[in-house]
């Protein structure tokens, strides 16, 4: 079998989806860690266009684009598959993909920023978390079903991410109160083995994006 | 047949999301009706079948709906399987294919939207980050052209053809309404042919809006923009 590689930083969600992925399948990999601050030769020959992790490296082939890496390791490696068969409930569940890539950084704009800026990504945050909670999760255990997919990889930030800027700006954004159905997901979603053996530890990122959130404002 | 296939497209004369959906059903084959929705004065039908977002356009197949163009485009491509394929069928191919319908429609569609709303230094900027950005793709579709040679007809047109063409087949619009060259043929010479390819197809040539109406919705865009981001 072609050697698989990814090149990724931690604590990046974008590096853990591919890993819930490769996991959830029982692909090997080896990790190869990479430094943003210096970039390597490897990331500019594999992703010249955006210089950006995730890289997923297959037989020496580069993929990019973390969502676009995960349809490749679901039709590579159909087994476990992440996403439904049915072409239309696969549409859904795109839909879903797409307004997690497009809106799941307003919480970093919040983590990003003071004042009104902030004031502005908090309320932008919480129109995607009642959208969330509206229309994307049914009465269902995860979004579309009974078991974990490719949806509730996309929104995986939401599960530790969000949590840790919450703690690191002070912003409270989910309360459980007014979200009752994505914390019942976020609770859900972290007791999956594969999520739950597969997540950055939490004092080690709470440390890594506090010391990240100073250097940005200082630099302000 | 009656009910079994029932296809619907909800969406606007001037919206390239809405055009790239609709050029797709045509290449395929697939009948459909077409209703042209009121942005100003949106549906009960949007906002019934897009609550999300209330956009067009959405896809009704026998009365599911389905919203966001390049979802649409996906599952045109895996539920009627004649050709044109939008996608290839080798996966790695397919992941090249959407990384760059992604960068065309993420960066270059977003760097032209900049462009046509703003003017003075902000716009001289978009400008520049465009004319970068078409370099990028120049460059990147060589791996889709390795021998320079483009040839495209109504049997082998794919997802990137469409979404490069709802950005940029009116260049000609685009060039004369902005007072700027965005498509040049010697800066850009594949993606000049491209175009010059795709905008030759016959379905594509009776699909898109005449010049004049185009104009005046790009005008009109930028004034509005113009005008409100002074006020």
């Amino acid at each position: 079998m072609a050697e698989v590689k990814l090149l990724a930083t931690w604590p990046s969600p974008f590096y853990y989806r591919v890993v819930w992925a490769l996991k959830s399948k029982g692909i090997a990999y080896e990790f190869i860690e990479e430094d943003l601050a210096n970039k390597s030769p490897l990331l500019l020959q594999y992703n010249p266009v955006h210089k950006k992790i995730p890289v997923l490296i297959h037989g020496g082939k580069p993929i990019c684009e973390s969502m676009i890496i995960l349809e490749y390791i679901e039709e590579i490696w159909p087994k476990n598959s992440l996403l439904p068969n049915d072409p239309y409930e696969k549409a859904v569940a795109r839909f879903w993909i797409k307004f997690a890539d497009d809106k799941s950084p307003e919480i970093w704009r919040v983590f990003r920023s003071v004042g009104e800026e902030q004031e502005k990504a908090a309320k932008d945050s919480l129109e995607m978390l009642k959208t969330i909670e509206e229309h994307a999760l049914g009465e269902k255990k995860f979004f579309g079903g009974d078991k974990i997919g490719m949806v509730g990889i996309a929104f995986g930030q939401l599960a530790q991410w969000l949590q840790v800027i919450e703690d690191v700006t002070g912003v409270k954004l989910l309360e459980a109160s007014e979200f009752p159905r994505l914390q019942r997901w976020i609770n859900n979603f972290k007791q999956v083995p594969v999520i739950n053996e597969n997540l950055p530890d939490y004092d080690q990122m709470f440390a890594f994006f506090k010391g990240r959130r100073q250097m940005l404002l200082a630099s302000k | 047949m009656g009910e079994e296939n029932k296809v619907i497209l909800h969406g606007m004369w001037a919206s390239p999301f809405s055009k790239r959906v609709e050029l797709a059903l045509k290449l395929k084959g697939i009948p459909f009706e077409y209703v042209e929705e009121d942005l100003k004065n949106k549906s009960a039908e949007i906002l019934h079948y897009n609550p999300v977002h209330k956009k067009i356009p959405v896809l009704v197949h026998n009365g599911k709906p389905i919203a966001e163009s390049l979802v649409i485009l996906e599952y045109i491509d895996e539920t009627w399987k004649n050709n044109p394929r939008f996608l290839p069928q080798d996966p790695y191919k397919r992941a090249r294919v959407r990384f760059w319908t992604s960068f065309v429609q993420q960066h270059l569609f977003e760097t032209m939207f900049t462009v046509v709303k703003t003017d003075g230094e902000a716009q001289e900027k978009a400008v520049k980050e465009l004319l970068e950005k078409l370099q990028v793709l120049e460059e990147g579709i060589k791996e889709f052209f390795p021998d320079g040679n483009i040839c495209i007809d109504s049997n082998n047109v794919g997802l990137l053809d469409l979404v490069l063409l709802s950005v940029f087949g009116p260049y000609n619009v685009q060039e004369e309404v902005l007072g700027i060259k965005i498509i040049d043929m010697e800066k850009t010479p594949l993606v000049y042919s491209w175009l010059r390819a795709i905008n030759q197809l016959p379905l594509v040539k009776e699909s898109i809006p005449p010049h004049d109406k185009l104009a005046a919705v790009l005008k009109f865009m930028r004034e509005n923009a113009l005008k409100s981001s002074s006020a």
